[in-house]
């Protein structure tokens, strides 16, 4: 069925969800379909409804995972999570006690379905085209690769979710970004969102929702898409959303909690109506040709300062914001990278910790060895996908080059539950925000994909990983 | 939410660009589950050294600034993660407002829940304001426009609902939750099953 309407995925989305439409004084009021919840933004929400008396609206349109400050070496009791630290076993308790109180899904430390918020909810087929889908964290914009709207909320918002189902929204605009021609090997998802925010700015996308197409995005398995969408908000974007597909429905037809039997079909139905039509209109376009790129690497404090991983970073200008980044990040003007020795290679996070993202550092790493003054931390993105990778060996390629192999969780990406970077490393990254200390205090952070980063984790120096892909 | 008309403040400037909420409020501050007593860790790795001590060069150290209600902040304030603890520690700490020529969204929408006035002009009026930061600035929020020291009179733009609910200290949960009837009818011809 295709779309007989002008309108976008976005717009099909939305208007399938208005309870109220918005006026010139009143937000819209948008049913919310899927409601995911981790432990760090929720405990003051449910205490907003235990002041006021109130229950959870649904709460089977509410999952909980525990991700953040969880810690990711094995632990066999749940005395062990005191390693994190007091207040951050005292959060993942309140987490256990709020969900259990109003009767909320929990994947608690024994589930086998725990991981990061954003890997579990696609892996379980929680996440659906079309869907309405938001989560007290920003990078919820990952869900939209499956064509859901997805996005980040604060912690008063969950409140209005968790007891209304509920929340008020003024209608953003929407941006088409659309990538022609292939991305060439060695040259990832990862590379190319990075490219995109260099190009747009990290504020480029503030009030819109992206759309990505064309060629390099129809080709994209729905992992690498997921790696595009979540770094949506780091242009500042609402969210980014990519039109289901074959390869979506593909994905999702074997999910545990996809629809079954005749729901399958009519779900499958809905999904093909959902594409943007040829005559949609955006409020802004533009376009990036992929067969340009090369494998990206930031040299700043925010996504948006990157360079190709053999280019020299930009020359000293005048901005005094540009000017603090660099001083922070001990980098040269005018001069590339790939010289600077590299301290700890982090590969996980919600961007890329996926199976595919572990294949391809396994790819580099195998048979090979980390060089010696380096860290490496692998963490996968949820237990299912520790498992799957175990079933493959790939830990024991990770292993025997001198990596650390641990459980699932945020880990690194924020450093909130004592795997941190210290003060004055370099670190190489696959996560998504090279913010001042987001890794640790005074830590300095490079972005980077996963082939890059397992290639400089062997060099222990920023490299290029052309040149172990033949 | 307590009902505010006006603001009238010194201002203090962080003229940074791009200002995360990793900077505002560091992530290992966020094992909390209170909203209280996070103004003590606002900025905290720019305000403090390493031994813990304030850092005598950061601007809302010195003290004169510390009463400040209004900061003036560079382009692209709040950007980052969604945490609500961000606006939480400005509040803590005693802002009311804050006037950038850029405010991130979900800052903004954060912001707004809580009381924080996010202001958005654009970048010469930014400069104008940052070039006289210190001076006491009147904000009128019923009339939405700033009100300099010299009677020049700025307007700015802010939805009008967030406004309206700033200006009688509405509960937007309340609002919704009035809608209940809307929001049942919805329900029963929702195609979008679990
Ligand atoms: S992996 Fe990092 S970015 Fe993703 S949810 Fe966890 S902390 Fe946030």
């Amino acid at each position: 069925m295709l779309s007989e309407n002008d309108n976008t995925l976005f717009e099909n989305v939305w208007l399938e969800h208005e309870v109220r439409p918005e006026s010139k004084t009143n937000p819209a009021i948008i049913y919310i379909d899927l409601h995911l919840i981790h432990e760090v933004t929720t405990p003051q929400a449910f205490s907003l409804l235990r002041e006021n008396n109130l229950s959870v609206r649904k709460p089977n349109l509410t999952i909980g995972t525990m991700d953040h400050s969880t810690p990711t070496l094995p632990i066999n009791s749940f005395k062990d999570i005191e390693i994190a630290g007091k207040d951050a076993a005292n959060q993942v308790r309140t987490m256990m006690q709020n969900c259990h109180d109003f009767g909320i899904e929990l994947f608690d430390f024994d589930s086998k379905n725990r991981g990061i918020v954003h890997v579990i909810g696609p892996e379980l087929g929680l996440t659906q085209p079309g869907k309405t889908i938001v989560c007290g964290d920003s990078h919820t914009s990952t869900h939209g690769a499956f064509g859901a709207l997805a996005f980040g909320i604060g912690t008063t918002e969950v409140g209005h979710v968790l007891a209304t189902q509920c929340l008020l929204q003024r209608k953003p605009k929407t941006l088409l970004i659309e990538v022609n021609g292939k991305l060439q090997k060695g040259v990832t998802a990862k590379d190319l969102i990075l490219a995109i925010i260099g190009k747009i700015g990290v504020a480029g996308g503030t009030g819109y929702v992206l759309e990505y197409t064309g060629e390099a995005i129809r080709a994209m398995d729905m992992e690498a898409r997921m790696t595009i969408c979540n770094m949506s908000i780091e242009a500042g974007a609402k969210s980014g959303m990519i039109a289901p597909d074959d390869i979506t429905y593909d994905y999702l037809y074997d999910c545990p909690r996809s629809p079954k039997g005749k729901d399958w079909e009519t779900a499958l139905m809905r999904w093909k109506s959902l594409p943007s039509s040829s005559n949609a209109s955006y409020d802004k376009k533009i376009s990036i040709d992929a067969n340009k790129l090369t494998p990206m690497i930031t040299f700043g404090t925010n996504p948006g300062m990157v360079v190709g991983v053999n280019d020299p970073i930009p020359e000293n200008s005048s901005d005094s914001s540009f000017n603090k980044a660099i001083k922070y990040m001990q980098v040269s003007p005018g001069k590339p990278l790939n010289e600077d020795p590299v301290d700890v290679v982090f590969i996980g996070s919600c961007t890329n910790s996926r199976l595919n993202d572990l294949k391809a550092a396994a790819l580099i790493l195998k048979d090979k060895k980390i060089a010696n003054d380096v860290t490496m931390l692998i963490v996968p993105g949820s237990q299912k996908i520790k498992y799957e990778a175990e079933a493959l060996g790939l830990h024991e390629i990770f292993l025997a080059a001198g990596a650390e192999w641990r459980e699932s969780g945020c880990s690194m990406c924020l450093g909130m539950n004592g795997d941190t970077v210290e003060s004055g490393k370099l670190s190489i990254s696959t996560s998504n925000r090279n913010f001042e200390g987001r890794q640790g205090k005074g830590a300095r952070t490079i972005l980077a994909s996963p082939l890059t980063a397992a290639a400089s984790a062997i060099e222990g120096k920023i490299a290029d990983p052309r040149k172990y892909i033949e | 939410m307590k009902p505010i008309t006006s603001i009238k403040s010194k201002t203090v400037s962080l003229q940074t660009a791009d200002i995360d909420t990793d900077q505002i409020i560091p992530a290992r501050f966020l094992t909390t589950t209170s909203r209280e007593g996070l103004g003590d860790k606002l900025f905290h790795d720019w305000r403090y050294n390493e031994n813990g001590e304030e850092n005598p060069n950061f601007l809302l150290n010195n003290k004169e600034n510390k009463q400040c209600e209004i900061l003036l902040a560079g382009d692209n304030f709040g950007c980052g993660s969604s945490r609500e603890h961000a606006p939480w520690a400005l509040i803590d700490y005693g802002f009311k407002a804050v006037i950038s020529s850029k405010i991130a969204d979900i800052f903004k929408s954060n912001a707004l829940k809580n009381g924080l006035l996010p202001i958005v002009v654009n970048k010469l009026i930014l400069e104008e304001l940052m070039n006289k930061s210190g001076e006491t600035l009147l904000i009128d929020i019923e009339m939405s426009k700033i009100i300099t020291p010299s009677n020049i009179e700025i307007k700015y733009e802010i939805d009008e609902f967030s406004k309206y609910c700033i200006i009688e200290g509405i509960n937007q949960l309340g609002y919704i939750q009035r809608h209940n009837k809307v929001i049942e009818k919805f329900e029963e011809k929702r195609i979008w099953t679990p």
